[in-house]
């Protein structure tokens, strides 16, 4: 009877990995799945573009998924296997753009922007200063200011 | 007056650039194979499997490559483009049946025409990789040279086989 249920209880757990389809091991070697889950971060899928090869579910991520893996394989480096990828996708395929000569207003672009505003801000901050004139209070509205303000409480 | 020029300009530059962004298709990925070399294949052939389809045998002619699958309802629509374009004789489309079906492929083919003299299958996908390819249809127009010249993402239609192809094959051809 005992032996009985811990046998259940067992084969109900051991069934789990059996529908557990989608999360299937990519590799045998952790190593290899390690780098490349480190590069796939870093490269996006062609398909769903703002999903990342290693997020994508795309036929298309697979497949490069697999020719990573290949190349992993082959003890080909990092440095090379995105070659490989740029050279037919070109740099689209890289989250992280390089800096080139076609990039450049999209690297500095953010930092011009800043130096402008704060320039801008400056500017106008100095001229909002020297529009500030001192204005001389004389003796006699000194007093008419002081009789207004003792007046004031009687008003309804 | 001048108080509402610089907000008014601002406010004109911004719309600019969103319009433009809006008409810019953000699918179409500019490829870095235009004006390298077609990457070499060797392939088996569709209907004749024992033979291969490879770029070489094209060597001095100009052609186009054109990525298709029986599953992809772009090619669908491209169809009819193709056939004309084949009828017309301008310049040969060959096919590279992508990641499909060897009889769902003949299928499809025997149903709705064949323009492609000769067809390769690239099942896993790997030609298409070396190619760039991320959505069926594909088309590659490709010179005497071997030379990838022009790269068509999506389907191709009457217009642009009008305005960019055929001028395109005609100049090429003329080299």
């Amino acid at each position: 009877m005992n032996m009985k249920w811990i046998t259940l209880i067992v084969m109900a757990f051991l069934s789990g990995p059996v529908w557990a389809g989608e999360a299937r091991p990519l590799a045998d070697d952790p190593a290899a799945e390690a780098r490349l889950k480190h590069l796939a971060v870093e490269l996006r899928c062609l398909v769903c573009q703002n999903q990342t090869l290693a997020d994508s579910n795309a036929p298309l991520a697979e497949d490069l998924r697999r020719e990573v893996r290949e190349m992993i394989a082959k003890n080909m480096s990092d440095q090379e296997i995105i070659e490989f990828l740029t050279a037919r996708y070109g740099d689209f395929v890289l989250y992280r753009p390089p800096l080139k000569a076609t990039t450049t207003l999209l690297w500095v672009g953010p930092f011009v922007l800043v130096i402008i505003g704060a320039t801008v801000l400056i500017i106008t901050l100095r001229r909002r200063a020297g529009k500030v004139v001192e204005v001389p209070v004389t003796e006699d509205e000194h007093r008419r200011v002081e009789q207004l303000l003792a007046e004031g409480g009687k008003r309804p | 007056m001048n108080r509402f020029l610089l907000p008014l300009s601002i406010f004109i530059v911004v719309v600019v650039f969103l319009g433009i962004g809006l008409k810019l298709n953000p699918r179409e990925i500019p490829s870095p194979l235009v004006g390298k070399a077609a990457p070499d294949f060797s392939q088996p052939q569709l209907f004749e499997p024992t033979k291969v389809f490879s770029p070489g045998d094209m060597k001095g002619k100009v052609w186009l490559l054109n990525f298709w699958a029986s599953w992809c309802s772009g090619c669908k629509t491209e169809h009819p483009v193709l056939m004309d374009l084949a009828k017309s004789g301008e310049v040969p489309i060959y096919g590279m049946d992508y990641k499909d079906q060897r009889d769902e492929a003949m299928t499809w083919l025997s149903r709705w025409g064949n323009p492609y003299p000769v067809v390769g299958v690239d099942d896993a996908g790997r030609v298409g990789i070396n190619y760039g390819v991320y959505g069926v249809p594909e088309t590659y127009v490709i010179d005497k040279q071997g030379v990838i010249r022009y790269k068509q993402i999506g389907p191709l239609d009457p217009d642009t086989v009008e305005k960019k192809i055929i001028p395109l094959v005609k100049q090429l051809e003329a080299q």
